[in-house]
């Protein structure tokens, strides 16, 4: 389904990159990016493989900290400089979610364990409370009717796509401003991705997205607006090309370069 | 449950009035604690700093004592010379040091061949007999080296009626071993069943994805456990106490035998001070040596990852 925002009225942005560019030792992964992620709205970041869409999109929650990457530029969240001196990275993300590529639910834990984790290794003690958020996590991941009377089981025991929503259920359960999905159905069937889909649109009333993708179907039938990235002159370090409505960016480009990537000549 | 998740949809049409008491609960009970666990989780790694301190310190401590008391020993004369009469200064310990070689080497030749042999076994065979042989490896692991030693001397020593190079090899060997085994096809374990299958669905005989897939993707691993399996033998002592001797000069593997951790034991218990300062220089080499395997595992290791790359 193709998702039209309405045009006339203004959008705040609740994630602005200004001029971010991430380096891995003396290797510039990817360099320049400004783009902003409208509130409420999903946006697709596209392009070939190794173009720096997901270091870009893991620069946000500050998940290059743990990894050695060296990220410059400014990063805002709402109000909060993501980089700024006196700012905890575990504040960042807990109001930046994240989605991974294969389906991670702590294999220890039980589903009701997996979605309230945020929650619990956070400090949150109260009972009530936790099982409030759990309820309402898993019933936007569309989980709750599937799961309700086996939460105390073991997570891994549920389906790949129903993991999935699992780990969507779990993200969500922070109550997140953001959430960030890298690839989410990229380990997944046709219909578990049509489910994982519906869910981003209907997330996207509450939540803004970012979302990292191959397959530029899923781009045009769930997100707003489209970042395409591809490597630049160098053929080293990635960029961000073009950026703008997804419909304009798919019928309209721009740049030569992201009309050969979206008509399917290169790439 | 509150009337309020109870009023949320089945689909789950948006946060709405909920979604936003919660965001501001769960900010606040997080926020109040966050500090508290800032300030734990700075005090947990305060005590890893003191733990690794306290690890190190012993470690530390050993080479630099050991260092200092036993370089003085060295000189050329102390790697070519033979030992002079007890109490007597000068001298080397020239025979030692050929007879360690001497054992180890005869050492690693039985039992690296015998230990990459039995991995891959158990690589490819899981059943009751790959599971006796893994445990049964693993309590080898476990068994003291005094032990070995005495089983090595009734197997080889007395019959034979003298000690031997070859059975302190044997029983450095048997204790090798274990290590070889489990070490060997961990690092076999390692390399992805998918390399596995890509090289069978190539149509390769199996026998050869073993030796050109696995054994080479493993190999790294292979030869760094070996070497530190060696670097582990060749300071064991108890075994060679019942089998070896302690002599002068010898290269033949069936007569006894001096080696370095038996010159320390002997040197380092004598009155003469003479004596003990040949067992610190000795104990300094033998030190030098595990570090050079060391070393040499850590550089041929990181050698060969890069290749595979």
């Amino acid at each position: 389904m193709s998702v039209t925002p309405e045009t006339d009225a203004p959008e705040t942005a609740a994630v602005s990159l200004a001029d971010v560019s991430v380096s891995f030792g003396s290797h510039r992964v990817v360099r320049d990016v400004t783009l902003d992620l409208a509130r409420h709205r999903v946006t697709a970041l596209v392009g070939p493989s190794g173009c720096g869409k997901t270091t870009i999109l893991r620069a946000i929650n500050r998940l290059h900290d743990d990894t050695g990457g060296k990220v410059t530029g400014r990063v805002t969240v709402g109000d909060l400089d993501v980089y700024a001196r006196d700012t905890q990275p575990e504040l960042v993300r807990s109001r930046v979610g994240m989605v991974f590529q294969r389906p991670n639910p702590f294999p220890t834990m039980s589903i009701f364990d997996n979605v309230v984790a945020g929650l619990r290794l956070n400090g949150v003690r109260n009972k009530a409370l936790l099982l409030e958020a759990a309820e309402a996590a898993l019933h936007h991941a569309a989980l709750w009717d599937l799961v309700k009377d086996r939460l105390h089981t073991p997570a891994v025991r549920l389906s790949g796509g129903q993991q999935q929503r699992l780990c969507i259920a779990r993200a969500l359960a922070i109550e997140p401003e953001v959430l960030l999905m890298d690839e989410p159905c990229s380990s997944l069937d046709p219909i578990a991705t049509a489910k994982i889909e519906e869910l981003i649109t209907r997330l996207s009333t509450d939540v803004t997205i970012g979302l990292v993708t191959h397959n530029m179907f899923q781009a045009t039938r769930v997100s707003h607006y489209t970042a395409f990235f591809q490597l630049g002159d160098d053929r080293a370090t990635g960029e961000l090309i073009e950026y703008g409505l997804t419909e304009d960016l798919f019928d309209k480009p721009n740049d030569p370069r992201t009309k050969a990537y979206v008509s399917g000549q290169v790439g | 449950m509150t009337t309020e998740t109870a009023a949320v949809p089945a689909g789950g049409a948006g946060m709405g009035h909920g979604a936003a008491r919660r965001r501001e609960l769960i900010r606040a009970q997080s926020a109040r604690s966050l500090r508290r666990r800032h300030l734990t989780g700075r005090g947990a790694v305060g005590l890893c700093v003191v733990a690794v301190a306290i690890s190190l310190t012993p470690l530390v401590a050993l080479v630099a004592y050991t260092t200092s008391r036993g370089i003085h020993a060295l000189s050329v004369d102390f790697f070519t010379k033979i030992p002079t009469p007890q109490g007597i200064p000068g001298g080397g310990i020239s025979n030692a040091i050929v007879g360690s070689l001497i054992i180890v080497g005869l050492a690693a030749a039985m039992a690296v061949p015998v230990g990459i042999a039995s991995a891959l076994f158990l690589l490819e065979r899981r059943g009751r007999i790959a599971g006796a042989i893994r445990f049964t490896a693993d309590v080898l692991t476990g068994v003291p080296s005094i032990a070995i030693g005495i089983f090595a001397y009734a197997v080889l020593v007395e019959p034979l009626a003298h000690f031997s190079a070859l059975a302190g090899s044997f029983a450095l060997a048997v204790l090798m071993l274990p290590v070889i085994i489990r070490s060997s096809e961990s690092a076999m374990r390692a390399v992805p069943r998918t390399e596995w299958e890509a090289g069978l669905a190539l149509g390769v005989r199996r026998g050869r994805v073993v030796r050109s897939i696995v054994l080479r993707g493993a190999l790294a691993g292979i030869v760094t456990g070996n070497l530190l399996a060696v670097a582990r033998a060749v300071g064991e002592t108890a075994p060679l106490l019942f089998t070896t001797g302690n002599q002068l000069f010898n290269l033949s593997p069936l007569q006894p035998t001096g080696a370095v951790p038996l010159t320390i034991f002997s040197d380092g218990t004598s009155p003469f001070p003479a004596d003990q300062q040949v067992a610190w220089g000795a104990a300094f080499v033998l030190l030098l040596f595990v570090l050079v395997l060391s070393v040499i595992a850590r550089l041929v290791a990181g050698r060969l990852n890069r290749q595979a790359r």
